[in-house]
């Protein structure tokens, strides 16, 4: 048997955070500390490069894959990835070193419970993305509220202890149906192994209340209009490293989760459900880019932008045209990196601020160059601009939405010019205009660790913004199966 | 004579009851003896069991009147250990309230002894019988800490009551005894006749008297009460020990005897089910005292048990039955939590009083958030697996609203359990509290929070002892 390669991704910074636990715990420390969490989730980034460089993207079957005995004969604990799966591991490993960077500044009680918290998370996040047993995959998607519970919870703002709860009752409450529904699978088919259910399919009069188990989970974790409303929440009151994750990397989870399960498993009931998707969709499109065009807090600004974003993204995966699905990996990947980004950016003003309110700013531009310069970038990649990776994914999806509907890709094009208006105006008042608060005039530019950080995030999106093929090259072999596999699965049941 | 060795534990803890009684009456000042002496006992009575009895085939005693099967074998290992750990964890609760007598073992012992007889029983009267016989020790163990009004309101509230289910139970003992014309188990489940409505109503009084005896809504009202009242250790047994009987009770006898009118008995199981889930998830909302907010988890937790119960399969059953285990587990944990928070030989018990917790001592705030979120049945951690089993047997027979509701109270039940996380986490640290704790105190803490982290490790274990109880 090979190496378990996947499992070592899961458990290592799992592991990483037992030897943080038994650290000492006091202030004098935090070097040795963060350099452990930071090595860690190092080595399991080179890790997760070894596995995107060693997969074979020409072949659409499950790769690395590892499977044992685990709940007697009725769950195997089994993980593999594809073509999709494999760039959200490397996203993952991707942003957790630089949110254990990012602490520095933003976390100044118990960092060490704060890098335990992160690593852990980090390994509830690989697993949902290797998860290829629906036990699996619901225990770690669920697990994954604990550590971001506590992370809103003990490091947030203000109003951190109401955003924790909404936070996780809401996402409870949207899993737990799909609970219900990958038992009732179990006892309809007789596994939950998602590779045979793939080839056994599911029986046509159970889809659609099994899809709509699986979308109440989906739904609140996307979000979708008009489950959204606890992310503003959440992401204003959570510590900059943990909006990011929220933003990067949690909100992916659901993105994955529609690609993988709600399509590959219920064709019938997607077809059946797809208007919905659509309305859904260009509502969140439209009305929370109206809503972020309100804003006045920078975070939340960003926060209901995601939601927009997100509106893209279940909109390219239900087109089910290979552009449209491709289009929506690629836009979750940037808006991975960006949103990280901006968030981080934001975090970066409010730690020598401590404001977040937009009219707080204005004029900044000739007191932190380096900082205006990096933040134009992702603000333009955030509002799609050609040249960044944000612009590949908005222009595949619309692409294959076009092909489906003409009406639904005039109306999502309309969400790209409200994206450039708030995202523009945002960083007009901040950055540009006069200075009218005197305070900010001492406020220091980026400093080593914000600059590796936002520079490591820039390289990427400018250069899958010029340069898609890796991405693309990963994930066509696997979309065009899984699309195709959705075809034949409506004709022949 | 070869009846004997069936139950040689039951005789073993007989004579050690007589002998300690005798032992106290003569030695002074010997609790600590007595309280080492019936730990060995216990020990001893679980060894034996496990030893002569597990994995044997079932046996009747007794002209069929007590039974030793699998079941009853595991259910009693699980009693054993569970009052042995109670009783090594409560000294130094009860010496600092100067309530360490050699009657507290003793009433432990008894009130196990007649768990053992009711786990055994294959006859309305021997199960009658040891239910009195563990009710009456648990009425003294309530008001044990008799200076205290609460405690004495306590057993005496348990006793009136009890007393009163008890004699429902007794009246439909007669019920069914002169509808069927025998008291055995065996002997009724030949002489049904589902057309007797006489035997429903039988059926029903014993169903209340037992929902009773486990705190199933609407037969709840004694419990915040009595656990509150009672001393913590106390309480810790209540919440643990009698359920364990009195679901292997409340499991032989339905599935037993009354297998056949399963449709007459599962839409009450139903109902019990529901109610004390959707119950125990919203009372527990507004309580601030611990005790009392355990009491009302508890009753929405025996709602999942019975859950299982009410599908009617051994798989159910034995879902239930794995419930009940890790239950026991998690609750083992939060009162050795509970035992930890006293400051200047003072206990504190309102919820208020962790707050901060986790500043002051890190390690006990962890093994607290590990055995909340257990209790609220979050991956990966032991409950959700218990509450997993639960509604995989259910969802299997299509019950498909009764697994509903029990998700969503899951989700309103969350809410107070991380209400008491938010309290010891987010909020500002209070004075420290002692740190002196005895070492099976820390031993009962790390022992149970452990299995509950690490249960995803090895789920199966756990299964495959149970999944040999078969009893239909």
């Amino acid at each position: 048997m090979d190496f378990p390669i996947l499992s070592s991704l899961i458990l290592l910074p799992a592991i990483g955070s037992i030897f943080l636990l038994f650290s000492k715990s006091d202030d004098k420390q935090t070097d040795t500390i963060k350099y452990v969490a930071l090595f860690t989730s190092l080595v399991n980034f080179l890790i997760s490069i070894y596995l995107w460089i060693s997969f074979d993207s020409s072949i659409s079957n499950f790769q690395f894959v590892e499977e044992r005995n685990w709940l007697a004969g009725f769950v195997n604990y089994k993980v593999g990835i594809d073509g999709i799966s494999i760039l959200f591991i490397v996203l993952t490993t991707f942003i957790t070193p630089l949110c254990i960077i990012s602490v520095n500044n933003s976390v100044k009680i118990r960092l060490r419970d704060f890098l335990i918290a992160i690593l852990i998370m980090e390994s509830f996040m690989i697993g949902v993305f290797c998860a290829l047993d629906l036990v699996i995959f619901y225990l770690f998607f669920e697990a994954g509220l604990i550590p971001m519970f506590l992370i809103i919870g003990i490091w947030g703002g203000p109003k951190r202890v109401y955003s924790a709860f909404k936070f996780f009752l809401y996402t409870l409450l949207g899993s737990v149906l799909m609970l219900v529904a990958i038992i009732s699978i179990y006892w309809i088919t007789g596994t939950t192994d998602v590779v045979k259910l793939y080839e056994l399919g599911i029986d046509q009069k159970y889809q659609n209340l099994l899809w709509l188990a699986f979308f109440s989970s989906f739904a609140v974790k996307t979000p979708m209009w008009p489950v959204h409303t606890w992310l503003p929440d959440a992401h204003v009151e959570a510590p900059t490293a943990g909006s990011v994750l929220l933003a990067a990397i949690l909100l992916k989870m659901a993105g994955y989760g529609f690609i993988r399960f709600s399509l590959g498993l219920f064709p019938f009931a997607s077809e059946v459900f797809t208007p919905l998707v659509y309305i859904l969709s260009l509502i969140a499109i439209v009305f929370t880019s109206l809503i972020a065009l309100m804003q006045e807090d920078m975070k939340k600004l960003i926060a209901y932008s995601s939601v927009a974003h997100m509106g893209f993204v279940t909109l390219g995966i239900f087109t089910l045209k290979q552009q449209g699905i491709e289009g929506s990996i690629i836009q979750m990947i940037s808006h991975g990196l960006v949103s990280a980004a901006l968030f981080l950016c934001v975090g970066v003003v409010y730690d020598r601020m401590h404001s977040r309110l937009i009219n707080s700013y204005g004029g900044i531009v000739s007191i932190v160059p380096k900082y205006s310069i990096l933040f134009m970038l992702f603000t333009l990649a955030a509002l799609g601009l050609p040249g960044t990776s944000g612009f590949i994914g908005e222009f595949l999806i619309l692409m294959g939405a076009f092909k489906d509907n003409f009406l639904v890709a005039v109306i999502a094009s309309l969400g790209v010019i409200f994206g450039a208006a708030y995202m523009l105006w945002l960083y007009k008042r901040v950055v540009f205009g006069e200075i009218i608060n005197k305070d900010l005039l001492k406020m220091p530019d980026l400093d080593k660790s914000e600059l590796i950080i936002l520079i490591s995030l820039a390289l990427p999106t400018l250069f899958f913004g010029f340069y898609p093929e890796p991405l693309l090259n990963t994930i066509e072999v696997s979309v065009k199966d899984l699309i195709e596999m959705y075809k034949i699965n409506l004709m022949t049941r | 004579m070869d009846n004997f060795n069936y139950i040689l534990p039951e005789i073993v803890i007989a004579l050690g009851i007589m002998f300690l009684l005798m032992l106290g009456v003569f030695k002074k000042d010997s609790a600590n003896l007595i309280q080492n002496i019936s730990l060995i006992i216990l020990i001893v009575a679980a060894v034996l069991t496990f030893n002569e009895t597990l994995g044997n085939d079932p046996t009747l005693l007794f002209s069929k009147s007590v039974i030793i099967d699998y079941l009853s074998s595991f259910m009693k290992i699980i009693t054993l250990l569970a009052a042995s750990l109670v009783l090594i964890i409560s000294s130094t609760y009860l010496k600092i309230f100067k309530i360490f007598k050699i009657e507290y073992p003793i009433l432990i012992l008894c009130s196990v002894l007649g768990m053992m007889v009711m786990i055994s029983s294959n006859d309305l009267i021997v199960f009658y019988m040891g239910l009195e016989l563990q009710s009456l020790a648990l009425y003294v163990l309530a008001t044990f800490n008799r200076d205290q009004l609460k405690s004495s309101e306590a057993g005496l509230k348990y006793f009136v009551l009890s007393a009163l289910s008890s004699g429902l139970l007794l009246y439909g003992c007669s019920l069914i005894y002169g509808f069927s014309g025998s008291t055995n188990f065996d002997i009724i489940a030949t002489q049904l006749n589902s057309q007797e409505y006489a035997l429903t109503f039988g059926i029903v009084f014993i169903l209340v008297g037992l929902a009773f005896k486990i705190s199933a809504v609407p037969f709840h009202m004694w419990a915040p009460d009595v656990y509150e009242g009672s001393p913590t250790s106390v309480t810790l047994f209540f919440t643990m020990v009698p359920k364990i009987a009195a679901l292997t009770v409340f499991i032989r006898f339905l599935y037993v005897p009354f297998l056949n009118l399963i449709d007459q008995w599962q839409m009450i199981i139903v109902f019990l089910s529901i109610a004390s889930m959707l119950f125990g998830a919203v009372a527990a909302i507004g309580q601030t005292n611990l005790k009392r907010l355990i009491a009302y988890s508890s009753i929405g937790h025996i709602g999942y048990a019975l859950a299982g119960l009410a599908t009617g399969t051994n798989e159910g059953i034995q879902s239930s039955i794995i419930y009940i285990t890790i239950y026991i587990l998690m609750n083992l944990g939060l009162f050795s939590c509970l035992l930890m928070m006293k400051r200047n030989d003072e206990y504190y018990e309102d919820i208020h009083d962790l707050s901060g917790v986790s500043k002051n001592h890190p390690l006990l705030a962890l093994s607290l958030l590990v055995i909340l979120f257990s209790l609220a049945g979050i991956p990966p951690l032991a409950g959700f697996f218990a509450k997993f089993y639960i509604f995989k047997s259910v969802i299997e027979q299509s019950m498909y609203f009764l697994a509903i509701v029990g998700l969503l109270s899951t989700v309103i039940a969350a809410f107070y359990y991380l209400r008491i996380i938010k309290i010891i986490y987010f909020d500002k640290e209070k004075e420290k509290f002692d740190s002196d704790h005895s070492i099976w105190l820390k031993f009962s803490l790390t022992f149970s929070t452990i299995l509950i982290l690490l249960y995803f490790i090895f789920p199966s274990q756990l299964v495959e002892v149970v999944s040999r109880i078969n009893i239909i």
